[in-house]
């Protein structure tokens, strides 16, 4: 595999956003273990913006990584901004990926989709996936 | 950073005394071994010299050592060389589930060749079923091929057992001994091995050399062509410098073997004694207490391994995952899979394999640096919160 870069590095080193919110408006999971990848983001939406988001992740140094700038991604974002989203744009916020890891960063997309569909069907909303 | 290295089942570094003895033949004693003049005859001596100090570590004859690139050349030369060689007596082969890929895929390979292979299982310690081994040789089994210790777990299997079986019934029978070369005693005569490989870099001396021994009698085809070389059976000009350096280092092996076990014991024993200690929920691979003495496979539930890696190298440790992401398929280690662990559990596997050179200070950071990592990593795992939860509620 060839190695990750210095921003990789640097968010798996020391990942932002790390816990859960409690009382989170949106919760999203995907993922599973037997692949070795699990993401579980949470999101607090306030005005139709998010305000707040953490991760918990159990996987490999992309999946924390992914994890740690797609949160950073979405903050003060308004949900439709935050669908907008692509698991290209993470690759291109960690600055690359190694092509094996790519699907790490399709879990954080999907991570995403996943949290504010939640918050959509609590609020009573269809979802728009 | 200083650099902790635990990784010796991976390579070990070259020993200083190694290099003093390969030296003069990449610099002066420079000479082709098939050449007849005086800078020849100096590499052809060494050379034989070499030969002679690994037929002895291993209690074999000078003329059943062949030098090979390493380990792989040697399990992928025998292993074809039997099948070609003996296809009119029978196509069957017999190996292990948790082989080297270097042994998996030649045998892979012969399949698509024609080739019938038996891939045996193992206990949940990682050893093979004898019982199985005897059941499923038939007339046609030209060929047992079961590893002498694991690479990734370090069970030893019962080799003399195998070798009983396997004259009992006639059959060839090939040991990949990389792992045990150098730590382990070995005597083929006694075991009944027909034929094993090692490698230089598992036991200090230099990459890119190994050897195959293989018992007198046994006619194998030869794997690669050309010259005249290891008796018409490995073309290519000897690497003189490469072959006196794995002579050495073999020699200095078993010299003091018995201490160097001694020591690698103790260092593993305690690394094991504190992480079970200090970290719950861990499952402990293999069976240490009589496998190769300087490897540990723990599992750390709820997280993965790359991660603990990454931030084991963040720290300046090296060591070594069972986890499908290091090594780039989706799929966790295939032995740890053969032992029955679930995946979930195999992702987080943690190989840490001591070496001459490690210390009991060193030692006592990984400890402290594991206990950390594997503390933050739980921390942001899924799985662990989900556990803790489940654990408060009473539902397991």
């Amino acid at each position: 595999m060839e190695p990750y870069n210095e921003k990789v590095i640097e968010n798996y080193a020391n990942p932002k956003n790390v816990g859960k919110i409690e009382n989170a408006d949106g919760v999203g999971e995907v993922g599973n273990p037997v692949c070795g990848d699990i993401m579980r983001m949470y999101l607090k939406v306030e005005n139709n913006k998010i305000v707040d988001a953490k991760f918990q992740t159990f996987g490999c140094g992309a999946a924390i990584a992914s994890s740690s700038v797609s949160t950073e991604m979405i903050k003060n974002k308004t949900l439709e901004e935050a669908l907008q989203i692509t698991n290209k744009d993470v690759v291109n916020e960690l600055g690359g990926l190694p092509p094996v890891k790519l699907h790490c960063s399709v879990l954080a997309e999907e991570a995403i989709r996943k949290a504010i569909a939640d918050y959509y069907s609590k609020q009573g909303i269809m979802s728009r996936e | 950073m200083n650099q902790i290295y635990f990784d010796n089942s991976a390579t070990t570094k070259l020993d200083e005394e190694v290099l003093k003895e390969m030296m003069p033949y990449l610099t002066e004693d420079y000479g082709n071994a098939s050449s007849i003049y005086k800078l020849g005859r100096e590499s052809r001596k060494a050379i034989e010299e070499a030969r002679e100090r690994i037929a002895k570590a291993i209690h074999a004859e000078p003329n059943e050592i062949y030098f090979t690139s390493g380990g792989s050349e040697a399990d992928n030369t025998i292993i074809r060389g039997v099948a070609y060689q003996y296809k009119n007596k029978g196509n069957h082969i017999i190996t292990s589930k948790i082989e080297h890929p270097a042994v998996l895929e030649t045998c892979k390979q012969l399949e698509k060749e024609g080739f019938e292979v038996s891939y045996i299982g193992v206990d949940e310690k990682g050893r093979i079923n004898l019982e199985e081994l005897k059941n499923v040789i038939k007339p046609e089994t030209i060929l047992i091929s079961i590893m002498f210790a694991n690479n990734e777990i370090g069970t030893i299997q019962p080799v003399d057992e195998i070798g009983k079986i396997a004259k009992e019934h006639q059959i060839i029978f090939h040991t990949d001994a990389v792992q045990a070369v150098g730590t382990l005693d070995i005597d083929v005569k006694d075991m009944n091995i027909d034929s094993l490989s090692m490698s230089s870099h598992k036991f200090y001396g230099p990459k890119g050399i190994g050897a195959l021994y293989v018992r007198k009698g046994i006619v194998f085809q030869k794997f690669m062509n050309g010259g005249h070389q290891e008796r018409g059976k490995r073309a290519g000009t000897e690497n003189t410098a490469a072959i006196v350096g794995m002579g050495k280092a073999i020699e200095l092996a078993y010299e003091h073997v018995e201490e160097h076990r001694n020591h690698l014991k103790e260092l593993r024993d305690y690394y094991i004694s504190q992480i079970q200690e200090r970290i719950p929920y861990i499952k402990i691979n293999g069976e240490p207490e009589n496998g190769l003495p300087g490897l540990s496979n723990i599992s750390f539930r709820f997280i993965e391994g790359e991660g603990i890696l990454l931030n084991l190298d963040l720290k300046g440790i090296s060591a070594s995952s069972g986890s499908a992401c290091t090594s780039g398929s989706l799929d966790p280690s295939h032995v740890l899979l053969a032992i029955g662990l679930p995946h979930e559990i195999a992702h987080g596997s943690i190989r840490i394999s001591m070496g001459k050179y490690n210390t009991k200070e060193e030692v006592d950071y990984l400890i402290e640096q594991m206990v950390e990592i594997v503390g933050r990593l739980r921390a942001m795992s899924p799985l662990y919160e989900k556990f803790l939860e489940e654990e408060k509620n009473g539902t397991i």
